[in-house]
């Protein structure tokens, strides 16, 4: 029998990491729908179909704004030395990719804006009429609103990449130690924010627009997992033996009935049977992908700081 | 005993410092600079080196007290003192939480309420001493000054040591004795005509192959011995550990014999049997210096190998090819003689034993094997004699254990306060031990001191023995004070300080300020002719041609190393009854007892018990560490080691606490189980020292399990008073 | 330019702890957190048993992924010896470095700031050997220079076997054990 013991016991760190607690996985699981609402948006503005997705373009930036600045103030929340924040933005450390994150993150609120310029709110439309000058000026360029799309995309993009990178590129945790890590994070922020629209938006025909291209990622998803796990598990032992603690260790109770069932299947299946008519659109099911993303992060941060790479030994 | 180590003791200790100061180089220590400015009376800023000597355990290690601005900072070795040569063990290095501790008894206090009921009311040293002086005259004059007993660990006992003699009584003691190393030097008296002694006189550092026989160095951090014992190591010397448990030293071991507990004494015959047999033992030494050796030949040819498999459970072929491997390097092979060796009531004859398998390597006095310890002579204070105590020590009436010399046995001294045999004692004096841990069955020491007119106990912290006492002397901690000098038989002479190094943070005062105050209000002034402790140490330095200023800037003299070996072929002297090293000893055939040791089987352990065995913690002394925050911080709970396969057996994980309980009832405390590979299954195994039941000492409260509350039957050693200990049974107290 | 390491005797170090103690005195770490720590390792079936016992600390790696993962820098390479140190002052305690450390060298001060072993620079660019080192009783640590061929640690890494630890999650640790 093999028998390890040490004399270690770091606060946080014995006898199992758990350094991050609710904040990160909030963190990355905003960042995710922000990530997912940019590249919606951008897409629809892109391709110049904002009449008709009226949530998507106008509704998701605001909407992005506040998600954006909530994850902000919960990885705020998380930093142990709070006094210390503006250290992020006195250097740009090109290998971290938490440095990459706050830049980007910064980056995002003026597209945001720009975004948001496209219909603004009323009370700063009154208070500033120099504004709707500018709305006027958009809208008279198609192809200015064509460029916030793309902009929008590309930063969804990085914003959605970055938050699986973050993890990913600490290569001491097997589980995260997966190339696609960013791809999982991505269409999930994509299902997530697919889904939100699909609650909110007033009108059918994007509501159903949505819930189409939502079971569409959430497909998409059922394979990025498929995928990130069977990377894990062909890959060297402690990365197998990370991903058996999804499938049937510590976190696989939750990670099958909140990932897979509540987040995935059973919304689908709802979803697949809303658009073909069988039965009427109901908010539960987005609101399950909703929290399957949430989950998701909960599980992929804590089985993470969890798996060891001394479990080879 | 006493009188040849003493003769032994007259002829080695011709040497001198002579030039001795000029050896010593202390580039390291700063000159003892003032810790307060004299002018300002501030905190002088910067680091500071105060040099003194350790006092978490007794090995007595030179070390060096830095204060960072004032304050206790870190202490470190003395690279100039050759027991610790600039190293100490973790216990010394954590040494300063003493000064630290939170837990530290702040003013003399004296009992409010019933004896153990731990209700006392806080005194002046004042009031504390005449209660103290009054009560001791009381006593001396019902019963004469024999009816007080000192019990003292440790040399800051030695002014109040004078003290009680001074007053009258030579009844003082210490469980370093009869629960420790009495059966060893015993054993080696009876044997070599000389003992061990502490510093053990064990060449570790030039064996080549070392037998350790429950020794269980690494976790028993005897600074100098596993210093030595790692030398050994990195010099490729062959390890050849025993011991049920599967020890951090069997982890060293090229052999490691996994022997079912009390049965040691088996396997030493059967190896002293393959030696014999085989003609593999050391010819010449005993041509030379056996006495016996015959007799011995003829009775060891019973105790083969395999024969002694039955016993021990070790294989014959490892018993053999063990037995070879030490022949191979003797004479510079040593089976470690050990140290705390009161396990199973027949410790003086494995000691025995141990010594006759040593003298079959012809390992005495000679390099790899036990050296010929030195010293310097420094002459004691001129001190007026002591008065003669017509009734004698009553610790042994009727010398009823015909060996014990040398110390007085504690546990003797407890049965004639219990039964008023030879004569009644009725106060007892505690200094540094802590009885209820220390001596086994607590009830018995419990009960006894329930019959005292007097106890007092001088400590540093509210122990379990505080709790019993009517006062309770709060003394200042090591760091704190000056204390006597040490001067100890070694490798060479040297005599080292101990010094304070910092201020005692409340009302704590040092032993020798207690005794000489005790003495004044006992009219015992004459003995104490010395102003204070200074004059007493700059006294004893300059009768040695040293002075106090000088050693307290050195922190350790060391004398010229003189010779430790014999040479090849020079005459030894055994300083026993036939001159000679005694296979077969006359002594203990007139005694009564076995002239060649013999093997008793030990009692089976009960089914579904296992025998309780204890040890060390590398960071822990006994039950005196357990509040300071450093050593605390690594360890604040033993653990029980209980077999895994057994454990599984009985559903117990890893981690899981439980309650063991004896063969006579008593339950422990809760304690956390060790489910391990690296134990017998007939056994468990625990630290010593957890499980302190003192309401007051509340950092300890009820942290781990108490093995001495558990050690209720105590098997005593015929030939000196001993307390075999490892003679209890437990099992899981299911109900808990 | 040096490249600063460690090499253990596991055959000589006997888990005692003493290391652990010096650092925090030497070093004022926290009460209740460790900068070293003593792993034992133990594996067969009573009584064939083999135990390794080391003592651990941070591998003041030369690919150090809590360096490369520092959003501020405050994780880097001091310039004497390749020695991983964080500045107090630029640290955020977003512990991201934790997360990425293979071997949880590291943790949180009570101040905010991530704090682990130093190697004891302070002591060392002043000629002395680390506290841990300095202290133990059983001489099994060395500290030294591993670029330089001539050293006590490179010599000793070229006679004995030896290993590091969790070497595949290619940090290259500076520390080895002899066994
Ligand atoms: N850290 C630390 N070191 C210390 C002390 C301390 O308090 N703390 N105390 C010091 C003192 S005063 C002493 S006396 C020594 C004591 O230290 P040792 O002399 O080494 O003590 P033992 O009681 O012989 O050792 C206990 C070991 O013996 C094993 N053992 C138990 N029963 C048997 C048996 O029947 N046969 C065999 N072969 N082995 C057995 C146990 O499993 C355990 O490993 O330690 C000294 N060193
Ligand atoms: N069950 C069991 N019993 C044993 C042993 C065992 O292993 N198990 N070991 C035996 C052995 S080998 C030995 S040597 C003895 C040791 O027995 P003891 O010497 O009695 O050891 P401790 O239990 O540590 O008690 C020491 C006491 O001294 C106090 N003290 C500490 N520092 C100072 C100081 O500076 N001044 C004063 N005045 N007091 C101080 C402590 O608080 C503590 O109460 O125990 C023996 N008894
Ligand atoms: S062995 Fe350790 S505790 Fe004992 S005196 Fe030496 S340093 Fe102090
Ligand atoms: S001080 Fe030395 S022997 Fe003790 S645990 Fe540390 S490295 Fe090992
Ligand atoms: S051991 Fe951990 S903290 Fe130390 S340098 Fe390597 S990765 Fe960084
Ligand atoms: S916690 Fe501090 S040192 Fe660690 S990565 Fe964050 S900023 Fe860098
Ligand atoms: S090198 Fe210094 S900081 Fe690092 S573990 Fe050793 S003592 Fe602590
Ligand atoms: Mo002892």
């Amino acid at each position: 029998m093999q028998e390890i013991t040490t004399t270690r016991h770091n606060h946080l760190i014995d006898p199992t990491l758990h350094v991050w607690g609710w904040e990160i996985p909030i963190y990355l699981f905003l960042g995710g729908m922000v990530a997912g609402m940019m590249l919606i948006s951008g897409y629809f503005l892109f391709k110049g179909r904002h009449k008709e997705t009226n949530c998507s373009c106008y509704y998701l930036p605001y909407m992005s704004m506040v998600l954006l600045s909530l994850g902000m103030l919960a990885l705020f929340l998380d930093l142990e030395h709070k006094l210390y924040v503006w250290r992020l933005y006195t250097t740009f450390q090109i290998t971290s990719a938490m440095s990459w994150g706050s830049w980007i993150l910064v980056l995002v609120y003026p597209i945001l804006m720009i975004n948001i310029l496209l219909r603004p709110p009323k009370i700063l439309e009154d208070k500033l009429p120099i504004i709707i000058e500018w709305k006027n000026k958009l809208h008279a360029n198609p192809i200015w609103i064509k460029n916030i799309g793309v902009i929008s995309m590309f930063f969804g993009a990085g914003i959605g990449l970055y938050t699986g990178v973050l993890l990913s590129s600490l290569g001491a945790r097997p589980l995260w130690s997966s190339s696609i890590l960013w791809l999982l994070f991505l269409v999930s922020g994509l299902s997530g924010a697919a889904a939100f629209v699909h609650v909110i938006a007033k009108n059918v025909y994007e509501r159903e627009l949505l819930a189409k291209a939502d079971n569409a990622f959430l497909i998409i998803e059922l394979f990025v997992i498929a995928l990130f796990i069977i990377g894990l598990k062909t890959a060297t032992q402690v990365q197998s033996n990370a991903a058996d603690m999804l499938l049937n260790g510590e976190f696989a109770s939750s990670f099958w009935v909140f990932v897979i069932g509540i987040g995935i299947v059973i919304p689908l299946i709802i979803q697949l049977l809303a658009v073909n008519h069988k039965i009427h659109h109901t908010p539960i099911a987005p609101l399950m992908v909703i929290l399957g993303g949430l989950i998701l992060r909960f599980i992929i941060v804590a089985a993470g700081q969890y798996s060891h790479w001394f479990a080879l030994n | 005993m006493n009188s040849l180590s003493r003769r032994r003791f007259l002829k080695i200790t011709g040497a001198t410092f002579g030039a001795a100061v000029a050896v010593s180089s202390l580039s390291e220590v700063v000159k003892g600079a003032e810790k307060v400015e004299v002018k300002t009376g501030k905190k002088v800023k910067g680091i500071q080196k105060i040099p003194t000597y350790c006092d978490i355990c007794f090995w007595k290690c030179g070390a060096i007290a830095y204060l960072k601005d004032g304050e206790l900072w870190k202490i470190e070795g003395n690279p100039d003192d050759p027991l610790s040569e600039g190293r100490l063990c973790p216990r010394g290095t954590g040494g300063i939480g003493a000064h630290f501790d939170d837990s530290r008894l702040k003013a003399p206090l004296i009992r409010k309420g019933p004896r153990g009921s731990e209700e006392f009311v806080q005194v002046t040293w004042d009031e504390a001493l005449n209660y103290i002086a009054e009560k001791m005259k009381k006593i001396k004059s019902d019963f004469g000054p024999e009816a007080m007993v000192l019990f003292s660990h440790g040399v800051g006992g030695n002014f109040l040591k004078h003290l009680m003699h001074a007053y009258g009584t030579p009844n003082d003691t210490a469980p370093s004795f009869a629960q420790c190393r009495g059966p060893r030097e015993v054993g080696f008296e009876l044997t070599f005509g000389d003992v061990i002694g502490s510093p053990e006189r064990t060449d570790l550092r030039n064996s080549k192959c070392i037998v350790l026989i429950g020794s269980h160095l690494g976790e028993n951090m005897h600074n100098t011995q596993v210093q030595e014992f790692s030398e050994a190591i990195e010099k490729g010397a062959t390890i050849i550990t025993v011991d049920p448990r599967f020890s951090v030293a069997a982890g060293k071991a090229k052999y490691y014999l996994p022997i079912k507990p009390g049965t040691d004494m088996a396997l030493l015959l059967a190896w002293m049997n393959v030696l014999v047999t085989e003609e593999l033992y050391n010819k010449k030494f005993i041509e030379k210096y056996a006495y016996g050796f015959e007799q011995f030949q003829y009775e060891i040819a019973q105790y083969t190998p395999e024969w002694a498999y039955i016993e021990t459970t070790i294989d014959p072929e490892v018993i053999r090819e063990t037995a070879r491997e030490m022949a191979r390097y003797m004479p510079a092979t040593l089976i470690h003689p050990g140290r705390h060796t009161s396990w199973y009531g027949d410790d003086a004859q494995r000691s025995r034993a141990i010594a006759l398998l040593n003298a079959l390597m012809g390992n005495w006095g000679k390099k790899g094997g036990f050296y010929n310890p030195t010293s310097v002579n420094i002459p004691k204070y001129p001190y007026p004699a002591y008065p003669k105590s017509e009734k004698g020590a009553a610790d042994n009436p009727n010398h009823k254990y015909p060996f014990a010399e040398g110390e007085k046995l504690s546990t003797g001294l407890r049965e004639a306060t219990l039964t008023e045999k030879p004569y009644p004692i009725k106060g007892w004096f505690v200094y540094g031990t802590n009885l209820t841990q220390a001596l086994p069955n607590t009830q018995e020491t419990i009960n006894a001191i329930q019959k005292l007119d007097l106890m007092v106990v001088c400590d540093v912290v509210p122990s379990e023995i505080a709790g019993y006492a009517d006062v309770v002397l709060p003394e200042s901690v090591y760091v704190e004070r000056y204390d006597d000098l040490n001067n100890p038989l070694f490798r060479e002479g040297f005599v080292s300080l101990r010094q304070p190094v910092v201020d005692s943070p409340n009302d704590q005062k040092p032993n020798w300020w207690i005794a000489k105050k005790l003495a004044d209000k006992l009219g015992l002034q004459e003995y104490f002719p010395w102003k204070d402790v200074e004059e007493y140490l700059d006294t004893r330095l300059r009768s040695a041609g040293l002075s106090l200023p000088q050693l307290k800037e050195k922190g350790v003299i060391r004398a010229p190393k003189g010779k430790i070996y014999f040479d090849e072929d020079e005459e030894i002297e055994f300083y026993t009854s036939t001159g000679k090293v005694e296979f077969y000893s006359h002594k203990l055939k007139d005694a009564g007892f076995d002239p060649i040791p013999k093997y008793t089987k030990p009692e089976e352990p009960p089914a579904g018990y296992f025998r309780l065995l204890f040890g060390r913690s590398p960071v822990h002394t006994f039950s005196k560490t357990q509040s300071n925050r450093f050593l605390s911080g690594l360890m604040d709970e033993n653990e029980v080691w209980l077999n895994y396969d057994i454990a599984k057996r009985m559903g117990i994980k890893n981690g899981d606490y439980i309650k063991l309980k004896n063969q006579d009832g008593i339950v422990s405390n809760k304690v956390k189980v060790k489910a391990t590979e690296r134990i017998r299954t007939d056994c468990v195994y625990m630290v010593h020292g957890f499980g302190q039941r003192s309401k007051m000492y509340r950092q300890t409260f009820n942290k781990g399990a108490s093995d001495s509350q558990l050690i209720t039957k105590y098997k005593m050693d015929p030939l000196m008073g001993g307390t075999g200990m490892n003679v209890n049974f437990v099992t899981i107290d299911w109900e808990a | 330019m040096a490249r600063y390491g460690m090499v253990i005797d596991t055959k000589k170090c006997v888990g005692c702890q003493d290391c652990v103690i010096a650092c925090e005195a030497e070093n004022n770490v926290p009460e209740g957190f460790c900068r070293d720590w003593i792993t034992t390792e133990s594996s067969g079936k009573f009584p064939t048993i083999e135990m390794e016992i080391r003592t651990e600390r941070c591998n003041h790696c030369t690919d150090a992924p809590c360096v490369s993962c520092c959003p501020t820098g405050a994780s880097h390479y001091h310039d004497v010896g390749g020695v991983v140190l964080v500045t107090h002052g630029e640290c955020i305690g977003c512990k991201a470095c934790i997360a990425s450390c293979p071997y949880d060298a590291r943790y949180v001060h009570p101040e905010g700031y991530v704090d682990k072993c130093t190697f004891c620079i302070h002591r060392v660019e002043n000629g002395k050997d680390p506290a841990c080192v300095s202290v133990c009783p059983t001489h099994c640590m060395y500290f030294g220079d591993l670029d330089d061929p001539s050293s006590k640690v490179s010599q000793l890494l070229k006679s004995r076997k030896n290993h590091s630890l969790i070497p595949e999650a290619g940090t290259k640790p500076n520390i080895y054990y002899l066994t």
